[in-house]
């Protein structure tokens, strides 16, 4: 493993995360994106060192080719994650076409429940005793 | 030989089945009628399927197939033992309940024409994750599961729905991601995915590094199955769902996530058992969870606290680590699958002839609809774990279990928390059934007297159904206990599973 694809997952990683915690949905929508490159390209580097491609017979010896199965685990994750991101981008422009804004909104009923518990606190410190 | 070929056709089914039939819902659009033909048969197909396999687990012991005949561990394994079994059985059936209420109830399938294949591609993913036995193939059967899950959660489009479908997927999408990083780790680490293979090489491992695989996949099933600190996605994204979506969620996904951490923790990591961890978050996740529902004011958000706190007692039966009390853990989720579920679709039949499920609004539903008062408190009764509902079954094993393990603290939460979990179906049923009628605002009072008491059959059928099935689960509870017991002889003995997957 090259110390420059272990920077760069570290590097993306933390940007992704920086990212996710921002309040507006594009923020957030771009972290997840760069988090999951992060995690393939860990994929290709737990691969092991570069090769040949991985057609048995057809460049060589085994032991000169790359792994194959990393590559195949990375591939099937990056459709993955292009679909569900993609999904994602229609749900946050169908949240601006709703509410004309980027961010991410709070739960009202959490919120009344939170209001019910604060006024039910002030009542017990003003009790009469 | 015919035994095998027969053996591999049966395991393949619960997956294959709802892919076809959702791609012929697709190809019939516009055809409502042929859909929900296509969707019911399909799911019937997979019921019976289910049950052969029980049998067959029963009778022969595990079952695996190697997909496209690549040897184990190079190809995908599927494999099925008696708790995968036991969970593919109980959650089939209650997906059938539920897509026979969705038909029933307006506008659910009847103005979305996705609704059918979507629902039929979640199905196949939660079998597939009940039935791999390959690490990131579970991984693919969370996202078939997930991507099938965030269409369905939002459904319809409302402001509300998408507010919180985006925090549920958010969340989800997270977990992936954390997923994927986990599996590259165990990749790295041993250089295999495959599960029985890597029972064997995790084994060889370092312990320090078999403790950061096993807690880093407990992170990522633990936001999955929502259990403390990692559940506060939940309460908040299920209720704005359409009644049957919620009640098939409440019901199955959160339970995938409980069987991927049992499965997980037993299988790869038997030498490093995180119980002290796993006691004491069990322990929050009931308490906070209860806490949390006690708070609440509408039935819809009390009763998807109460999915957390019981997830609670699943936890509680697996940090033990003992036959006993894996085995109450595995029949706690043979009957809190029908059992939320029916709460859920008991719930959605107050709200069809009201239009609102919260406890301030609604009222007196005893005497307008005393079959769904019935389903209710029957459900609310086995939830609560009151003798003789299945849910007293399943907490006096893992209770017991607790005091054979001399762990009286947390037996001692659980117990309060049992009691809690009374109180708060009492609140629910002293507001929505007995009380005064309702706010007159509501659509009940405009509405004629047979338009406010009709629900429709199917959606009352299905209900009365799935509490017939959580009756019949507490009526055969000393068989069911007595496959849960083999069930966890088998988890906490995986050398039958290893055998049979790597011959």
């Amino acid at each position: 493993m090259s110390f420059f694809s272990a920077l760069i997952v570290a590097v993306l990683f933390s940007v992704g995360v920086y990212l996710l915690l921002q309040r507006t949905l594009s923020r957030i929508i771009l972290g997840l994106a760069l988090m999951g490159h992060s995690a393939n390209l860990l994929l290709m580097v737990v691969g092991g060192r570069a090769g040949k491609a991985p057609i048995v017979g057809a460049f060589g010896p085994e032991d000169t080719v790359a792994d194959p199965l990393p590559q195949a685990l990375a591939l099937t994750a990056i459709v993955i994650s292009f679909g569900v991101i993609s999904f994602l981008l229609a749900i946050a422009y169908r949240s601006w076409v709703l509410t004309q804004n980027d961010e991410v909104e709070d739960d009202v009923e959490d919120a009344r429940i939170a209001q019910l518990g604060e006024a039910e606190m002030r009542r017990w410190w003003s009790r009469p005793r | 030989m015919v035994e095998q070929a027969k053996m591999s056709v049966l395991l393949v089914l619960p997956i294959v089945l709802p892919l076809l039939a959702a791609a012929l819902a697709i190809i019939a659009y516009n055809h409502r009628t042929l859909q929900r033909i296509v969707a019911v048969g399909a799911l019937i197909a997979v019921v019976a399927d289910s049950a052969f396999l029980l049998v067959a687990v029963e009778r022969d012991g595990v079952q695996s197939v190697q997909m496209g005949a690549w040897p184990a561990p190079l190809g995908i394994t599927l494999v099925v033992d008696m708790f995968s079994a036991l969970m593919l059985v109980i959650s089939m059936v209650t997906v059938l309940s539920v897509l026979i209420y969705a038909i029933g109830q307006p506008g659910v399938d009847h103005d979305q024409p996705v609704f059918h294949p979507v629902y039929l591609v979640m199905t196949a993913g939660v079998a597939l994750s009940f039935t791999t036995g390959d690490l990131f193939n579970l991984f693919v059967a969370y996202e078939i599961t997930l991507a099938a899950s965030y269409v369905l959660i939002t459904l319809g489009g409302r402001r509300e729905q998408i507010r919180s479908g985006m925090t549920y997927i958010i969340i989800n999408l997270l977990a992936s991601t954390l997923f994927v990083v986990g599996i590259a780790w165990v990749y790295a680490a041993t250089g295999t995915v495959n599960m029985a293979d890597l029972a064997v090489k995790i084994a060889q491992l370092p312990s320090g590094t078999q403790t950061a695989l096993s807690m880093f996949l407990l992170v990522v099933f633990g936001i999955k199955a929502a259990i403390f600190p990692l559940f506060f996605w939940l309460p908040d994204s299920y209720p704005t769902a359409r009644m049957p979506v919620t009640a098939v969620f409440a019901g199955l996904l959160t339970k995938v996530g409980v069987y991927s951490i049992i499965r997980t923790q037993t299988l790869l990591f038997p030498q490093n058992r995180p119980s002290t961890i796993l006691l004491v978050c069990a322990g929050l996740t009931m308490a906070i969870g209860v806490l949390g529902a006690i708070a609440q004011n509408d039935m819809k958000r009390i009763l998807s606290f109460h999915i957390v706190s019981q997830i609670g007692y699943m936890i509680l039966g697996l940090g033990l680590f003992s036959v006993a009390g894996v085995a109450g853990t595995v029949f706690f989720i043979f009957h809190q699958i029908p059992v939320k579920t029916a709460l859920f679709l008991a719930t959605g039949l107050v709200e069809q002839s009201t239009g609102s499920t919260a406890l301030s609004k609604v009222g007196g539903m005893i005497r307008r609809t005393p079959l769904v008062a019935g389903l209710f408190l029957l459900a609310a009764l086995s939830l609560a774990g009151i003798p003789p509902f299945s849910g007293f079954v399943g907490k006096l094993g893992i209770i017991q279990a607790g005091f054979g393990a001399g762990e009286y603290a947390i037996v001692g939460v659980s117990l309060v928390v049992s009691l809690l979990t009374l109180f708060s179906m009492i609140k629910i049923w002293n507001g929505v059934f007995l009380g005064t009628p309702e706010d007159p605002t509501l659509r009940l009072a405009s509405a004629t007297s047979e338009e406010r008491l009709s629900t429709p059959v199917l959606m009352r059928g299905a209900t009365v159904a799935l509490v017939g099935v959580t009756l019949a689960i507490a009526l055969f509870a000393g068989t069911l206990f007595d496959l849960s017991e083999r069930a966890a002889q088998g988890l906490l003995d995986p050398s039958a599973y290893i055998q049979q997957v790597l011959g």
